[in-house]
């Protein structure tokens, strides 16, 4: 085993058993970028210097015996968390060269708990899209198949943690930007509660719904990065303070006498026959391990799709009015006065889904059309999310396919949004109805693509999903594979 | 038609946005689409359902009126395509 393949709590043990050093493992990591990078395309920019003088102050650290809990540890950031001094351009021509005066909270944290910083990786642009082929630095691809499409929008950190091209990365989720691709990719994702994880320095999707979380190689590495991600900000007003637990007491609790429920309606007509396989195969690992599996109805889920893709791309357009050319990015000089700047600037500097999703916005939030859009689709989201209430009523929490299909093609969907759109109609809902997600490997199709099986809680309940996911982890007993690259 | 191309181009202006003639006719017929499927919330009863806006029911975020550290003007200023001095330079607005 390489040191890049190994997960953070087996690299803490190694480190505090004196058997590695952090800079040992970084070069591992870049080892392995160099040789799978080409092909892959995780990454927007790599850091390579910034990571070797940081592994080589973790390893004064780790000498006087001052070891945290990521001390030395190699992490990914997806490309839209701000980095002081270190440009973050959201995978947009318009941010090609911003150059952050801030670090995001998740970034201050991570480097507090003693983190090393591998680079920033690739996404869809604005994180708006299911596949990271709307980046304006290239596509990344799925490293168990590179004519594939990783998923998206964090596509990059998603391949990175699989290709072992880091030990773990953030991304964010405003739809299913964790879990899509963490499930196509065959990695662990979590899509925290709205306002568990402070999104100050994250640059804004849609508001509503934004939240940050982890990829990681395992269960237990999930629980160790919300241990460090999760908490009050009082520079983001939107972030909620609520106790954290310590989420790795849930690791060992085991799952007897739970209630697993199962919404009838993500059993769809289309949905790829070995991906329900996967996810049937998985529903008798938890029933096998002392929990009772029930039928629950959640009546408005054919609704979310219409209701996210009004929601979000009202929010987008405002978030988005600030790239203007005035204060930071791209500015087209072709402007004659400041309207033609303003216009020429966005029209260059945003891609064709950027635009589409700031023209639908536009649309729907206008005079004579706020009702019958933007209005109605606030009350349905009212009712996605009673359906949550109801259903957690009735069961601890919900298991759910995550993607209707396995990975598809590169290619294969740009041509057409609503099918691309339609990849995220098993994770929206959670982000309309604020409560937190997680993603764990659970099989794979003949032709060797991951499934992901998704696990849903009440809000705050993330301990939960890592108590049954780690309990699911221990009993599926589906070996270590890794994409031949 | 939910959408016709002079609206478009309306909505393009109102988000400063300006496409070509092909693009136009590419975005109306998208947009098209993608409104006629948004039709299917009109199925939902919504009577008496008060709009959601935030997933978690939250007051009004305070903190303290304390005067704290903020950014230089140098920092402020130097991801500007065109600074001058201590301004964010434009170009001309009025006549």
């Amino acid at each position: 085993m390489e040191l890049n393949q190994l997960t953070i709590h087996e690299l803490q043990e190694k480190i505090k058993a004196g058997e590695t050093t952090s800079t040992e493992i970084v070069q591992a990591v870049f080892r392995r970028i160099d040789a799978v990078e080409k092909d892959v395309h995780a990454y927007i920019l790599l850091t390579r210097e910034m990571a070797l003088e940081g592994a080589a102050r973790a390893d004064e650290e780790i000498k006087k015996g001052n070891i945290k809990t990521l001390t030395g540890i190699p992490i990914a950031l997806k490309d839209l968390l701000c980095t002081k001094g270190v440009t973050t351009t959201c995978a947009s021509h318009i941010l090609h060269n911003y150059v952050p005066p801030y670090d995001a909270t998740v970034v201050e944290k991570l480097r507090d708990a003693g983190a090393v910083f591998t680079g920033k990786t690739n996404m869809d642009e604005f994180a708006m899209g299911s596949s990271t082929e709307t980046s304006y630095f290239g596509i990344t691809k799925n490293p168990w198949d590179l004519e594939r499409i990783p998923g998206g929008s964090s596509g990059g950190s998603a391949a990175a943690v699989v290709a072992d091209e880091c030990i773990a990365a953030i991304g964010s989720d405003t739809g299913g930007s964790i879990r899509q691709p963490a499930a196509l990719c065959g990695v662990v994702g979590m899509k925290p509660t709205y306002g568990r994880v402070s999104r100050y320095g994250l640059v804004a999707f849609a508001s509503s719904l934004d939240q940050i979380g982890p990829f990681t190689k395992d269960v237990e590495d999930c629980a160790i990065m919300m241990n460090i991600l999760a908490g009050y900000d009082p520079r983001e007003s939107t972030s909620v303070p609520a106790d954290v637990p310590d989420y790795r007491q849930f690791l060992s609790r085991g799952i007897g006498g739970w209630k697993v429920g199962i919404p009838k309606e993500y059993f769809i007509e289309g949905i790829d026959a070995e991906v329900k396989d996967a996810i049937q195969q998985t529903i008798k690992v938890i029933e096998g391990m002392g929990a009772k599996c029930i039928e629950v109805s959640l009546p408005h889920t054919e609704y979310c799709l219409a209701v996210y893709y009004i929601i979000a791309p009202a929010e987008a357009s405002s978030n988005l009015a600030r790239y203007d050319g005035v204060k930071y990015g791209f500015r087209s000089l072709d402007g004659r006065d400041l309207m033609e700047m303003y216009k020429k600037s966005r029209s260059a500097g945003f891609g064709a889904e950027v635009k589409r999703r700031i023209m639908l916005g536009t649309y729907v939030l206008s005079s004579g059309y706020y009702d019958a859009y933007y209005k109605k689709a606030s009350q349905v989201r009212a009712l996605i999310k009673q359906d949550f209430d109801e259903a957690f009523k009735q069961c601890d929490v919900l298991l759910t396919p995550t993607t209707p299909t396995p990975a598809f093609k590169i290619g294969e969907k740009t041509d057409d949004p609503l099918q691309m759109y339609l990849s995220d109609i098993f994770t929206i809902s959670t982000n309309l109805a604020g409560i937190p997600g997680m993603v764990v490997p659970c099989g794979f199709t003949r032709a060797g693509l991951p499934v992901g099986v998704q696990f849903l809680a009440g809000h705050f309940e993330e301990g939960k999903l890592i108590q049954i996911a780690a309990a699911y982890e221990k009993n599926a007993n589906l070996g270590k594979r890794r994409p031949k690259l | 038609m939910k959408i016709q191309k002079d609206e478009v181009t309306h909505v393009a202006h109102l988000a400063r946005l300006e496409f070509t003639e092909a693009e136009t006719e590419k975005f109306t017929a998208q947009l098209n689409n993608i409104l006629i499927y948004m039709d299917m919330l009109n199925r939902a009863d919504t009577t008496g359902v008060e709009p959601m806006t935030h997933a978690i029911a939250q007051k009004n975020a305070f903190r303290e009126d304390l005067v704290k550290e903020s950014l230089s003007r140098e920092a402020t200023l130097a991801n500007a395509p065109d600074a001058r001095g201590d301004f964010f330079r434009v170009p001309k607005v009025i006549e």
